[in-house]
C-alpha cells in the first residue's frame, strides 16, 4: 500500500506553499478582488516562471511532463491560497482538451505556447441556465464558422482562444478551437460572485473555427474532460476548505466572550470538528481521484465525481461556518471570510453542480456493477 | 500510488491466507456450540498456532507483528465467516494496560490465557453518574487490611456475565479532587460481592451490564499503579482502543440500502431512478469511500513505520450516524412496510429495522458523537478544554443533581 505523494511532491507542495504565501496573500488576492483586474497578472507570470502551466505537458511539446500527482498538489496549494488566475481554465480545461483530443498539429501549435504561457486558453460550454452535460449546445457550427452565445465563461475575457462546445450542423456535438481575439468574437466582461474571478459571455459572429481532434463528439470530450477536471478542481476546492477552517480557528482562539475564548465553546467546537471531518473524507476521497487521474484508471468517472461532490459539501459547509465563527465581523465587507465563500460558490458552479455530480457518481456505480 | 503490498507484506499476507484457508473452524466443528464457545474455539486455534493477539510480544503469547501486519491479518480474517469475537475489551484495552502496570509475574500469569481466549476480561469504567465524564465516578474502595473492600455500581459493561477478569476504575479518597482520587484494580469477576444484571436495550437485545459491589474484597496485590494513580492508568486503557482500520464494515451500508433502491418501486419506476433518491445514495457514497481512503492513507503511514495521522479519528462519528441514517432512508424506500419488524414478513430478514433500532447505541458507545466531536477539536485542532465548574475542588464538594 503506497496511498502517499512522493518526497518530491512534497518537496513541490512546500515550494508551492512558500511562493504562495510570498506571492498571493489574502492581502494580495483582495487586491484583484477588488480592482477591475480579471486576474493577478503578476502572479500569473510568476506561475509560468516556475512551470506550472507547463506541468502536466508532454516533453514532446516542451512541457514538463510531470506526473499528475504533481499537478494535485499544485491544485491544493493554488486552492488554499485562493489564487486569482485562471489556472483551472487554462489547465485542467483547455490544456487537457488539447493534450487528449487535439491532432498532431493543434498539440505542437498549442501545447508549447501554453507551457510558455504566451497563451491562456479556457474552455466554453455552458450556455446560460443549460447545463453543459444535458442536452446538446444550441451553438452552431458550419462551413468553418461558429454562431452562438457562451454564458458564463469562466476566464473568457483573459484568454487568448476558447475550446468551445457547439452543434455541427443535425448532426452530432463537437469541440471547436476558437481565437478570441477574432473581430467576429465579442467578449462581454460579467460580473462574478468571485471577483477574484473572471466570467465573461462570448459571442460568436460567424467566427473562423478548427474542429478540437478527429471527429470526437462533444459528449465524449465532455465526459473526459469534467472527469478528469473535477479531480484537479476538487483538489483545490479542498485547499480552499481548508484554509476556511483556519480562518475560524484562528479567528475563534483570539476572540474572547463571556470571559473566554470562544474556541473553548463546544458549539464552536463541535461547528469546526465537523469542519475537519468533511475536509477528511474530501481530501481522502481527493487522494482516490489523484490516484486514479494519475493511472488513468478505468475507475475514473467514479473517482472524480467522489473526489469533487464531497469538496464541494466540504467547501460549502467550511466557507460559510466561517463566516457564522466570525459572528457579525465574519459578515463584513472589511474581513476576509467571503473570499472564501465566494471562492467555493464559484468552484461549485464551474463543470457541473453538487446535483450533477451526485448523479453521476450513481450512474458511474451502476454503469461499473453492470459491467 | 499504488494499492499493492510491499515484497514483505504481500509474503504475509499469503502466510495469512494459507492459514486461515485451512483452519477457519468449518461448520461440522462448531456444531453445536454456543456464540462463547464458538468465540473462545477460534480463538484457542489461533493462539496454538501463534496466530492471536498478533502484535504482542511473543513472551505475552503473540508474535511481535507490526502495525500494518496485524491491518492484513484483520482484512484476511475479515474476509471469511468467523465467531464474532468476544475479546475486543480484553485484548484492546485490558491487555495493554496490565502490559504498561502490571507486575511481570501478572503478565505472565494473564496475558497468555487473555491472548488464548481461555480467560475473558471486561472493563468496568462507566457509572450511572459517570459516563462522558468518567472521572465523576463514585464507587468507593476503602483499605482494610492487606484488601480494599469495593462498594458501588458499574454500568454499560459489555461481556461482565461472561467474564473471568475485569479491570476497575474507584474512587479511594473522595477529599481529593476529581481526577486525583482515583486508583485503578483489577478483579476476578467469579468474587463473592460481585451481582450482574443484564440491561435490556431498545434494540431489544442485552449486550451490556450493570454490575453492583457490594464488600467485594479486592487483595491490594491487584491495583495497578499508585494509589490516587488510576487516572493515569484508565488513560492507557482508554488509548489503546482498537485499531479501527481494516476489516469491513457489514450490516446496513451503501451496497445494501443500493441493492434496495434498484428492486423497491417507487412511482413504478426503480427507485434508483428517482434524483433525490440519487442523491442521497450519492452522499453516503462519499462517506464510506472517504472513511475507506482514509484508512489507506493511515494503512500507508504504518507501511512506512511512521505514525499515522488523525485521518482515523473521524470514523466513528461518520459511521455512526450514517448507520442510522441510511436505516432510516431504507425504512422510508420500504413505505408501509417499514413499520413492519417481523423476519417473516420484513425484507433482508429485518436488517434495516434491525439497524434502525441499534444505531443509536453506536452513536453513543466508546464516546458519544459530541465527546468524539471534542476529541477532534481539542487534540486534532488544538483548541482549548472547555470550563469546567468542577476544576480544583475536592470531589465531595462538586455540584451534583443528586448523591447515592
Amino acid at each position: 500500500m503506497n496511498f502517499e505523494f512522493s518526497e518530491e511532491q512534497q518537496l513541490l507542495r512546500e515550494q508551492a506553499q512558500s511562493f504562495l504565501a510570498d506571492n498571493c496573500s489574502t492581502k494580495r488576492v483582495r487586491e484583484t478582488f477588488e480592482s477591475e483586474s480579471p486576474y493577478d497578472r503578476d502572479l500569473w507570470q510568476k506561475v509560468v516562471d516556475l512551470g506550472w502551466t507547463a506541468a502536466s505537458i508532454p516533453e514532446k511539446y516542451q512541457g514538463l511532463e510531470l506526473s499528475y500527482l504533481n499537478l494535485c498538489v499544485i491544485a491544493e496549494e493554488l486552492g488554499r491560497s485562493l489564487a486569482p488566475i485562471p489556472f483551472s481554465s487554462s489547465v485542467y480545461l483547455a490544456t487537457e482538451s488539447l493534450i487528449l483530443f487535439g491532432t498532431e498539429e493543434q498539440k505542437s501549435y498549442f501545447l508549447p505556447r501554453l507551457a510558455s504561457g504566451e497563451v491562456i486558453g479556457c474552455f466554453a460550454s455552458d450556455e446560460a441556465q443549460r447545463a453543459s452535460s444535458l442536452g446538446g449546445p444550441k451553438t452552431t457550427f458550419s462551413d468553418g464558422r461558429i454562431s452562438g452565445e457562451k454564458i458564463p465563461v469562466a476566464d473568457g475575457s483573459i484568454a487568448d482562444f476558447a475550446i468551445v462546445l457547439a452543434k455541427k450542423g443535425d448532426l452530432d456535438s463537437s469541440a471547436f478551437i476558437v481565437d478570441l481575439n477574432s473581430p467576429e468574437v465579442e467578449r462581454i466582461p460579467v460580473k462574478s460572485i468571485d471577483p477574484s474571478r473572471d466570467q465573461a459571455k462570448l459571442v460568436f459572429h460567424e467566427v473562423p473555427a478548427e474542429e478540437l481532434g478527429n471527429k470526437v463528439s462533444g459528449n465524449m470530450i465532455l465526459k473526459a474532460i469534467y472527469d478528469r477536471a473535477a479531480i484537479l478542481f476538487a483538489w483545490e476546492q479542498v485547499g480552499g476548505s481548508e484554509t476556511a477552517l483556519h480562518m475560524a480557528k484562528d479567528y475563534a482562539m483570539d476572540r474572547f466572550a463571556f470571559g473566554r475564548p470562544i474556541a473553548s465553546f463546544q458549539a464552536i467546537k463541535h461547528k469546526l470538528a465537523n469542519m475537519y471531518v468533511k475536509n477528511t473524507l474530501a481530501r481522502s476521497n481527493c487522494y482516490y481521484g489523484a490516484w486514479a487521474i494519475s493511472t488513468n484508471s478505468k475507475e475514473i468517472a467514479t473517482a472524480a465525481a467522489a473526489a469533487r461532490l464531497s469538496s464541494i459539501q466540504a467547501f460549502y459547509f467550511s466557507s460559510k461556518e466561517n463566516i457564522q465563527t466570525h459572528g457579525g465581523m465574519g459578515f463584513t465587507w472589511e474581513f476576509d471570510c467571503q473570499i472564501p465563500y465566494r471562492r467555493a460558490r464559484l468552484l461549485a458552479s464551474n463543470i457541473g453542480s453538487e446535483a450533477i455530480w451526485q448523479d453521476k457518481l450513481i450512474s458511474s456505480i451502476e454503469e461499473t456493477r453492470a459491467a | 500510488m499504488d494499492f499493492n503490498d510491499s515484497h514483505q507484506e504481500a509474503k504475509f499476507r499469503e502466510e495469512v491466507k494459507a492459514w486461515l484457508s485451512d483452519n477457519v473452524p468449518s461448520d461440522p466443528e462448531m456444531d453445536g456450540l454456543d456464540y462463547l464457545e464458538k468465540a473462545k474455539f477460534w480463538q484457542k486455534r489461533k493462539y496454538d498456532a501463534g496466530w492471536a493477539c498478533i502484535r504482542w510480544p511473543v513472551e505475552h503469547g503473540g508474535r511481535n507483528a507490526s502495525p500494518i501486519e496485524q491491518v492484513i491479518w484483520n482484512q484476511e480474517e475479515s474476509r471469511f465467516d468467523t465467531p464474532e469475537s468476544i475479546f475486543v475489551i480484553g485484548h484492546g484495552m485490558c491487555a495493554p494496560t496490565m502490559m504498561a502496570w502490571a507486575s511481570d509475574e501478572q503478565k505472565k500469569r494473564y496475558l497468555p490465557k487473555l491472548a488464548s481466549g481461555e480467560e475473558v476480561w471486561c472493563q468496568l469504567f462507566s457509572e450511572p453518574a459517570g459516563g462522558s465524564d468518567l472521572a465523576a465516578l463514585r464507587t468507593r474502595a476503602e483499605k482494610d487490611g492487606d484488601d480494599w473492600v469495593i462498594n458501588g455500581q458499574k454500568i454499560w459493561t459489555s461481556g461482565a456475565h461472561y467474564s473471568d477478569y475485569g479491570v476497575l476504575v474507584v474512587r479511594t479518597d473522595p477529599s481529593a479532587q476529581k481526577h486525583q482520587g482515583l486508583s485503578y484494580f483489577f478483579i476476578d469477576m467469579k468474587s463473592a460481592g460481585i451481582e450482574i444484571k443484564p440491561i435490556k436495550q431498545i434494540s431489544g437485545g442485552s449486550n451490556f451490564n450493570e454490575v453492583y459491589f457490594s464488600n467485594l474484597r479486592v487483595p491490594d496485590s491487584q491495583r495497578l499503579g499508585g494509589i490516587g494513580q488510576g487516572w493515569q492508568v484508565a488513560l492507557t486503557t482508554l488509548m489503546n482502543e482498537r485499531a479501527a482500520i481494516g476489516g469491513g464494515g457489514g450490516g446496513v451500508n451503501f451496497d445494501s440500502v443500493f441493492e434496495l433502491a434498484r428492486k423497491i418501486d417507487r412511482n413504478g419506476r426503480p427507485a434508483i431512478e428517482d434524483s433525490q433518491v440519487r442523491a442521497k445514495l450519492a452522499n453516503w457514497y462519499v462517506q464510506e469511500s472517504g472513511l475507506k481512503f482514509a484508512g489507506y492513507r493511515s494503512m500507508t503511514a504504518l507501511s512506512k513505520g511512521e505514525i499515522p495521522g488523525p485521518e482515523n479519528s473521524i470514523g466513528k462519528l461518520v459511521g455512526a450516524p450514517k448507520q442510522q441514517d441510511m436505516a432510516s432512508f431504507a425504512l422510508d424506500l420500504l413505505e408501509a412496510s417499514g413499520s413492519i419488524w417481523d423476519e417473516n414478513f420484513s425484507d433482508s430478514s429485518g436488517l434495516f429495522q434491525a439497524t434502525f433500532m441499534a444505531s443509536p447505541g453506536g452513536r453513543i458507545a466508546g464516546g458519544t458523537d459530541e465527546i468524539m466531536a471534542n476529541i477532534i477539536a481539542e487534540r486534532v485542532l488544538g483548541m482549548p478544554q472547555d470550563m469546567r465548574a468542577d476544576k480544583g475542588i475536592p470531589f465531595t464538594e462538586i455540584p451534583a443533581a443528586h448523591k447515592s
